[in-house]
């Protein structure tokens, strides 16, 4: 069964029998990453293009490695946002690029539905590594990759988005993909960090971190935006931390068993207290080495469609 | 020229004139004869049976942008006349956001004269503040003189509430509106209107209270002042709702909408096509039917495209980096046909107070009449006409339309103003 779309934009409308397929694709590969020799001729002859118009260190290395274990060419192509007003439009270098031929491109943009504007500007396979704080379908992947691997099933479970919602890609992305699964989806955060009608997508809303711990086996606990604009959000860092912040004293006076995912960098001392980062509960870097396996599946399955 | 019409139906409110089979002579831009059955072969050297067809007062468009001077690679005076008169509008009244700004009796001028031959008057809107910046008044009085029919900062709202204030007490003084863009500058950063489809989309938020304060700012001052204010471009329930209250107090209060706002929801954005990126923002279901309702209590008094020419470059950017507006000339009267007209939402009269009566009157023009010796001023709409929209086939310079290809039911076919006429795509005289 191949899979449904030659894109993978985001996670709304992504069926399960496609989620089910990439998760259990990524599970092969996961076994490659624990060889010596952690590459196959998979993707061979393949050119891949990580087009990053935002600086996202992590996501591009995971994706790189990724396609290298794949045997892809790997090409990068990093814009800065602040040369793109004065320079080439996105239209021009994906033009530019689409003339090298190439067969993938990912991409990474501040704006929402950039990566949609793709599929309609060349004919390579998109793959979306955020756009502004729309969708970021393969960090939903993973995340969901490693709860199946640590609970070993996602229906019904119970799983709370903790933070800044509003400003966040892969809230939505996660909240599409577990509720497609099956699991029950709430939020938790500032009510300024909440997205307008949120509850409309069958999601409940929290503004109780306690609340949150003790009603949910999963907490997906987002990174909070610190730059000064951000700022106008809450109050100060102090009052976060203090109604919002998770630190271990807060987990074992509510319940004991539960998975803190994240999706990094961590903020230490804001959203997760440094016992809870390096704590029991948290699967933070399995969340990482998931992400190339599950980009791997994303890579091969859509490398191999046509 | 000397033109005869034949078996028009002839329909104008303002002279409680509706009446089929009306035969037409015109002679040098005025009505020679006006009757059945006229029969004047040897007179008129041209004779065009228009059986079936509307003859209305002629359309004005009272929110237009016509990019010169300073953008003529989008739009020039020239170029927008001629998607007026494709649109069928005889006469349109543009927004003073140019380069130089409309904050001056020269650039009136030179507007002006741009238009001076054309079939379509052009009426600028003069800035209310010296380059939209909302420091210090523009010479109002004198750019009143030099033609200017009304007050806007177009593009945002007259900044604060000190310097509305001081212009609607100006231009109170010689009875001229002041027409306002209303958004709030301390929400304004978004691109598309705040609810669940921006959380959907993930597209920065415009709350519709952006609106909304403005509108009620500009009441107030409306009421305290004793000025009148034209609500531009108005699409929030809320800020309708508030506009029909004020009227209900008979505050000098009056509103247009544009066919994108009664006809799109924030819905269609799930394309991301900035061509749906529009300020203000499309909003939702409940906005609408709050607006179908107002045009047909009379709440909104008259329909302008907000007519917003821009480069193929400029749209084909990023959502968020991309600048708001569409064009909407050309789609304006075959929208509000399609949407108002045969969905019953208005009649035939009604549409005419929307688009001639009620806008003119706003910026102080006559009505024209269907008088002997009256100038002959008329748009003729074809009601039942099933057409399609063609970007490419645009008289306007830009084609940044989210109509393209939609199947319209009803339009103009022609207009006559000034001595000529338009018909059916080619000048007839
Ligand atoms: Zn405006």
């Amino acid at each position: 069964m191949p899979l449904s779309s030659r894109h993978l934009l985001g996670m709304q409308n992504v069926p399960k029998e496609d989620i089910q397929l990439i998760l259990d694709t990524a599970n092969t590969f996961k076994e490659i990453l624990d060889r010596p020799i952690k590459r196959v001729p998979t993707l061979q002859g393949k050119t891949v293009v990580n087009l990053f118009y935002e600086n996202s260190t992590r996501t591009r290395i995971s994706f790189e490695l990724a396609e290298k274990r794949l045997s892809a060419d790997a090409v990068n192509f990093s814009v800065s946002t602040s040369s793109v007003s004065k320079g080439e439009s996105l239209k021009d270098t994906v033009k530019n690029i689409e003339a090298m031929k190439v067969d993938m491109i990912v991409i990474r943009h501040s704006v929402a539905g950039t990566p949609l504007m793709l599929t309609k500007l060349c004919d390579s396979n998109i793959i979306n590594a955020g756009d502004g704080v729309h969708e970021h379908p393969t960090q939903a992947l993973l995340d969901l990759y490693t709860i199946r691997e640590k609970i070993g099933k996602l229906e019904n479970l119970k799983v709370c988005i903790v933070g800044d919602i509003a400003h966040s890609r892969v809230a939505l992305s996660n909240i599409f993909a577990l509720k497609t699964m099956g699991a029950k989806v709430s939020v938790c955060g500032p009510s300024t960090m909440i997205p307008k009608q949120i509850e409309e997508l069958g999601v409940d809303i929290i503004y109780s971190i306690d609340e949150a711990i003790q009603e949910n086996d999963v907490l997906n606990v987002l990174r909070i935006q610190l730059e000064r604009k951000a700022r106008e959000y809450f109050p100060s860092i102090r009052e976060y931390v203090k109604y919002f912040g998770i630190n271990s004293e807060r987990l074992e006076k509510n319940k004991k068993d539960i998975l803190i995912l994240h999706p990094g960098p961590i903020n230490r001392g804001v959203e997760l207290a440094s016992d809870v980062a390096d704590g029991p509960y948290q699967v933070i870097l399995q969340q990482v080495t998931n992400g190339v396996a599950i980009r791997m599946a994303v890579l091969y399955l859509l490398g191999t469609l046509n | 020229m000397k033109i005869l019409l034949k078996n028009l139906t002839a329909i104008n409110p303002e002279q409680k004139l509706n009446e089929k089979k009306i035969d037409i002579l015109l002679v040098d831009g005025k009505i020679a004869e006006f009757g059945q059955n006229l029969d004047y072969d040897e007179r008129s050297n041209k004779i065009i049976d228009l059986s079936g067809k509307v003859i209305t007062p002629g359309f004005i468009d009272i929110h237009v942008h016509l990019r010169e001077p300073g953008r003529e690679d989008e739009e020039t005076i020239e170029s927008g006349c001629k998607a007026a008169a494709v649109g069928g509008f005889t006469a349109v009244a543009c927004m003073p956001n140019t380069e130089p700004t409309i904050d001056s009796a020269e650039v009136v001028d030179f507007i002006k004269n741009k238009s001076i031959n054309n079939i379509v008057n052009v009426f600028p809107v003069a800035a209310a503040t010296v380059g939209r910046k909302g420091e210090f008044l523009t010479p109002m009085l004198e750019l009143k003189e030099a033609g200017a029919v009304a007050f806007s900062d177009d593009g945002v709202a007259i900044k604060t509430a000190s310097i509305l204030k001081r212009a609607m007490e100006y231009s109170k003084m010689i009875d001229l509106p002041i027409i306002e863009h209303c958004e709030d500058e301390s929400l304004a950063f978004g691109s598309m209107n705040e609810g669940i489809n921006s959380t959907l989309f993930g597209l920065p938020p415009l709350p519709s209270v952006s609106e909304d304060l403005i509108v009620m700012r500009d009441i107030l001052m409306a009421q305290y002042t004793g000025a009148r204010v034209h609500i531009a471009h108005i699409s929030s329930a809320n800020a309708v709702k508030m506009v029909r209250e004020a009227k209900s107090k008979n505050i000098n209060v009056t509103a247009e909408v544009t066919p994108h706002h009664f006809t799109l929801t924030d819905e269609a954005l799930k394309t991301y096509d900035t061509n749906l990126k529009i300020n203000p923002p499309l909003r939702t279901q409940k906005d609408i039917e709050e607006i179908l309702l107002a045009l047909k209590d009379g709440t909104i008094d008259c329909i302008a495209s907000d007519h917003a020419p821009h480069s193929p470059e400029e749209k084909e950017l990023e959502f968020d980096y991309a600048p708001s507006g569409i064009v909407g000339l050309e789609t304006s009267v075959g929208l509000a046909l399609t949407e108002l007209v045969h969905k019953k939402v208005l009649s035939i009269d009604e549409l005419i107070f929307k688009y001639s009566i009620n806008p003119r009157k706003i910026i102080n023009l006559s009505i024209p009449l269907f008088k002997v010796g009256e100038k002959a001023e008329f748009t003729i709409l074809d009601l039942d006409e099933i057409w399609t929209v063609n970007k490419e086939k645009f008289a306007s310079k830009s084609k940044n339309t989210p109509f393209d290809k939609r199947l319209l039911t009803g339009r103009s076919i022609g207009i006559c103003n000034n001595g000529r006429m338009f018909l059916n795509g080619e000048f007839v005289a």
